[in-house]
């Protein structure tokens, strides 16, 4: 029996904004979040039942974040610039703004597989299929990954004490 | 040291959950989003009443479900997913006029609803009981033999009261008017309280 729609919002909508901030390496993840979610809701009735919703919204993030990361691509300029000043009032904790800026300068294949395993808790067998190469391959980025980022954490901490 | 506060450090932040705030946002714009996409098949809300918490739910067509809590609000969105659509978001907008009415009920500043009705819940007989239920006026009440008689099926009594059980859009369409013969309120899809209470403001 499928689920209402609600319920796929209420279970999976804060991991879905997770994995939309780690792959977009920012904070704002507004419209990724929206449109994944519009997305999932346009084609929810064909979804088969044994599907798992999870890592299917997953995949739907990961089309939408890969979307809006060309659009930035695109316009450059405003990307590098308009997360200073304003954006800082909305977010928690601003000095993790540091940490989504390491996320946004890693490697591509590195992101996303920090996002789907260390987020979303997908297998790495999983997350090779969504991103090609071997389970291996995706380990291995995953692993580097959250090396790279523990890297510039230290290195934050250092300078803040 | 220095390695296992990086870890923590780097971990928490991609685990930190959302702040609820922007969650409610952004759940907003989906509703939005979803209804001018064309894709809310099903829109509901929970709303506090003088007999508990109704949950109410409407297509695009009209109010489609009125449901107790009696009744399972979970179990009532499941059943609506599978029956009408899985497109179902809690979206209050759509319900606005719904709420207005009830509330004036409520406060017996309205006798009458005036909404559009999706009765696409029920079917054949028990439909038809349900859209002649609404002549039975505000304050009064009629056996179910009446209704039975009503309806043009004088030897129904028995499908009416299922008919009335499994009235899917309980208070805006009254089968609280209805009564056993014998002088008592009877079964309610809310339960007998919820049927008195609605009976008393009624008559009040």
């Amino acid at each position: 029996m499928k689920p209402p729609f609600e319920k796929l919002v209420a279970e999976h909508g804060d991991t879905v904004l997770r994995v939309c901030h780690v792959l977009l390496g920012t904070h704002d993840a507004d419209d990724a979040w929206s449109e994944t979610f519009l997305s999932a809701l346009r084609a929810y009735p064909q979804l088969p039942e044994t599907a798992n919703v999870e890592a299917w919204l997953v995949t739907i993030a990961r089309r939408r974040a890969i979307d809006a990361l060309r659009a930035m691509k695109r316009r450059p300029l405003p990307a590098e610039h308009l997360p200073e000043a304003p954006t800082e009032l909305g977010v928690p904790d601003a000095t993790d703004d540091d940490l989504w800026r390491s996320v946004r300068n890693l490697p591509d294949k590195q992101r996303q597989a920090v996002a789907y395993h260390y987020v979303a808790g997908l297998p790495y067998a999983e997350i090779a299929q969504l991103v090609g190469g071997s389970a291996d391959a995706a380990r291995r980025a995953a692993a580097d990954g959250i090396t790279n980022l523990k890297k510039t954490y230290s290195r934050r901490r250092g300078a803040a004490s | 040291m220095n390695g296992d506060h990086a870890d923590e450090g780097v971990m928490a932040a991609l685990s930190a959950p959302a702040d609820a705030e922007t969650l409610r946002r952004l759940h907003g714009r989906l509703e939005r989003e979803a209804e001018q996409h064309g894709l809310l098949d099903v829109a509901y809300t929970v709303v506090d009443s003088p007999v508990g918490p109704l949950l109410l739910a409407a297509t695009t067509r009209g109010l489609v479900r009125v449901a107790y809590a009696s009744e399972g609000h979970e179990r009532v969105l499941e059943t609506l997913a599978q029956k009408l659509s899985p497109r179902l978001l809690r979206a209050p907008n759509r319900l606005d006029a719904a709420l207005r009415e009830l509330d004036e009920y409520f406060a017996k500043r309205r006798r009458v609803f005036d909404l559009p009705l999706d009765l696409s819940l029920s079917r054949g007989f028990r439909q038809l009981v349900q859209t002649r239920l609404p002549a039975i006026g505000y304050g009064q009440t009629r056996s179910y033999r009446e209704v039975a008689e009503l309806v043009g099926n004088p030897k129904a009594v028995r499908a009416v009261g299922t008919a009335c059980a499994t009235n899917p859009l309980p208070v805006v369409v009254p089968c609280h008017r209805v009564l056993p013969a014998d002088g008592s309120v009877g079964r309610y899809v809310g339960g007998a309280q919820a049927k008195a209470t609605l009976l008393n403001l009624e008559a009040a």
